[in-house]
């Protein structure tokens, strides 16, 4: 044996924990899982990705044909179309991932129960999985803005930012629920109804603009007015409103950051805790 | 011999005193609804205590065998050790990296194809991504799978993925390696590769942990043993002892159970039947299980409904596969039975039987053979020991006896 080959020290084993067994392997781990999920989502279908393209357009189509054809309401704004479609993809990534992230901590009963690595690789790999969807349908969202006369513009570099601030609101949804529904299943069902109740209370039809008065209080707690209003001003339209002008107060922007503060740090909080007795309460 | 590597090596893994228990809620409490709708019913736990105060040391490059009977606390062991569960109280401390997995093909999808899943299962295992891929071909050669490369698992059959999972172990880089009942897997030649890669593995001075029910692994490749047994260690110490201790408390204590075919056959003829039947050791206790060698005594209690004269009483031993191992003759008792006698049967039985298990049925009959009562399958009968093959183990001697040389030395000068 050469001298280099010194026996390790004994070190304290403490447990299972959210973090923890190594940040190369937790962020292989993270990514190469998420990678798998991406292909298994779509394997085994004629289509393939084109689904994950599908699904939002369908339902662009769908609500654009009710909104400017039978309501007649969306027709009154500039490029309702494309302020439509980008909301909707960006909203689609915080419902699919939470959505998702609910019960995965469950349903990696196997490996939880059998492998030791850091707890927080699952709800993660679920987010990152999100992501690259998001990612090259935002792509095919710029391409047909371009074809149709919206763009390029140089603001759309800033566009990043707004999905960074997206993606911390849906990973510190995805940490909470992921660990509460280990103890209580009903979370899920909660959690659909949410999800269901934030897409109408949330900018994502409309524009900030029609939000009356009486619902104002949504300017100051629901963080999607500034997520979809600036993601507006950046992509689309340069001259509407911003947030702190719609909201008539720079509470406008100031409270719905709080929220996702709030959201990220309880998220975590409640995953770390949680996590080392995870295995036991499956 | 183990305590004297003991004292020389360095220590990989040092457990001292710990405790592990888990709080099983007798009525589950799951939903929210629930919990709103009975908010001062305090939640009733049932508390199991798996681990209760376990220490144990295993020093470096030591191949450590885990034994005990389901239940016992094994697993629980390996999942505080593997940083799965955590430790109630008590100290766990290990030296290096330890494999995180304590089942072979845990993360497996079946979904993937073998490469995939190879890669997958490679980092899990700490590899780095660059690394896997780079092994990638040892670990199918060593798994015999080249040509089932793009495969997907589901299509595998359950012996080529656990080869699979073997081989991704194999290729780990830990220092300790912990594996549960591995060895019964694949093939016999799969089987015996998996040994040598122990071995191989061993001699490169990895610690290893065999949790195993198969005690002649455990006697052929341990170097250390402890026994665990409900949740204590029963035993540590050097394997063959573990061995026997293990094979001891598995079977030596197992009491008989209600016989299985009392209510089938218990009633008996008109003229009489056999009560009850059981086994007892030399020591007059009665058992289930015996050493290989150690004489087994069948006894029977007999009960007379009409006269019976010299009723006679013969027994059956089988083995688990049905195969007839041994048939006691009738043996014509030499008391006559007036309704209403009860007698008690002795027989005892030289034991030269396998490691096995068997099961012994009884008869009782009028004299001349005409039967009055016949209780097949009455109960079990377990032997334990060192296995051979063959149906006994017999007594037997050997010796050599040179031929002179001489008509072969001729015949070959001719």
């Amino acid at each position: 044996m050469t001298p280099a080959a010194q026996p390790a020290a004994l070190q304290d084993v403490r447990g299972p924990s959210a973090l923890g067994g190594g940040t190369g392997r937790f962020f292989t781990l993270t990514w190469l899982l998420s990678v798998t999920e991406f292909k298994l989502n779509y394997f085994g279908t004629v289509f393939g990705y084109l689904w994950s393209l599908i699904r939002p357009l369908a339902l662009f189509a769908v609500l654009y044909t009710v909104f400017t054809r039978v309501v007649r309401f969306g027709g009154e704004f500039e490029h309702y179309a494309q302020l439509l479609l980008l909301n909707l993809t960006l909203y689609s990534l915080f419902s699919e991932a939470t959505t998702r992230a609910v019960r995965s901590v469950v349903t990696s009963e196997n490996i939880v129960r059998k492998m030791q690595f850091p707890r927080l690789v699952i709800p993660l790999s679920i987010v990152t999985t999100g992501l690259l969807n998001l990612g090259l349908n935002l792509i095919m969202v710029l391409v047909f803005f371009t074809a149709t006369g919206v763009g390029p513009k140089a603001t759309w570099l800033a566009l990043p930012l707004i999905v960074a601030v997206l993606v911390a609101l849906t990973t510190g949804v995805s940490l909470l629920l992921s660990a509460l529904f280990v103890r209580f299943r009903d979370v899920f069902q909660i959690w659909s109804l949410v999800v269901l109740v934030l897409f109408y209370g949330s900018p994502v039809l409309y524009p900030v603009e029609v939000i009356p008065d009486g619902m104002r209080f949504v300017f100051f707690v629901n963080p999607f007015v500034p997520l979809l209003e600036e993601s507006r001003r950046l992509v689309v339209d340069p001259t509407a409103p911003s947030v702190v002008d719609a909201a008539g107060s720079v509470f406008g922007i100031i409270g719905p950051a709080m929220v996702v503060l709030t959201v990220c740090a309880v998220g975590l909080w409640t995953f770390v805790r949680a996590a080392p007795r995870v295995a036991e309460e499956l | 011999m183990w305590v004297r590597a003991v004292a020389e090596r360095p220590i990989a893994i040092e457990v001292e005193d710990l405790h592990k228990s888990f709080r099983m809620p007798s009525h589950r409490v799951s939903t929210i609804k629930e919990r709103a709708v009975h908010p001062f019913t305090p939640i009733e736990y049932t508390t199991l205590y798996a681990l209760r105060g376990i220490s144990f040391r295993i020093a470096k490059g030591e191949f450590m065998g885990i034994a005990g009977r389901n239940g016992s606390g094994k697993t629980t062991l390996l999942k505080l050790l593997a940083s799965i569960y955590r430790a109630d109280r008590g100290r766990l401390r290990v030296a290096g990296a330890l494999a995180p997995l304590i089942e072979l093909g845990v993360g497996f999808n079946n979904n993937l194809t073998a490469r995939e899943n190879v890669l997958l299962n490679g980092v899990m295992m700490g590899l780095t991504p660059r690394e896997a891929r780079r092994r990638f071909d040892t670990i199918i050669e060593f798994a015999e799978l080249e040509e089932f490369v793009e495969m997907q698992l589901k299509n595998y059959s359950s012996g080529m993925s656990v080869r699979l999972a073997f081989s991704v172990m194999a290729q780990s880089d830990a220092d300790v390696l912990m594996v549960d009942e591995v060895l019964a897997v694949g093939d016999a030649s799969f089987a015996q590769k998996c040994t040598d890669t122990f071995l191989r593995l061993h001699k490169e001075g990895r610690t290893i942990i065999l949790v195993t029910h198969v005690m002649e692994n455990l006697r052929s490749l341990c170097d250390h043993a402890i026994l665990i047994e409900d949740g204590v260690i029963e035993l540590d110490g050097d394997p063959a002892d573990v061995a026997n201790r293990y094979l001891e408390i598995n079977f030596a204590d197992r009491r008989p159970g209600p016989t299985p075919s009392a209510s089938a056959d218990g009633a008996g003829g008109v003229v009489g039947r056999i009560a009850e039947v059981w086994l007892e050791n030399s020591e007059g206790e009665r058992s289930l299980g015996f050493q290989h060698g150690s004489p087994i005594r069948v006894v029977a209690v007999i009960e007379a409904k009409q006269a019976i004269e010299r009723p006679g009483f013969g027994f059956e031993i089988r083995s688990s596969s049905d195969v007839p191992v041994f048939a006691a003759p009738s043996q014509e008792l030499t008391d006559s039975l007036e309704p209403g006698d009860r007698v008690t049967f002795r027989a005892t039985v030289a034991n030269p039987l396998q490691p096995g298990s068997y099961v012994i049925s009884c008869g009782l009959a009028q004299t001349g053979g005409k039967p009055i009562h016949w209780r097949p399958r009455v109960t079990e009968l377990v032997v334990w020991g060192r296995p051979q093959s063959g149906v006994v183990k017999l007594d037997w001697t050997w010796e050599l006896e040179r031929q002179p040389r001489t008509s072969a030395v001729e015949s070959a000068r001719e």
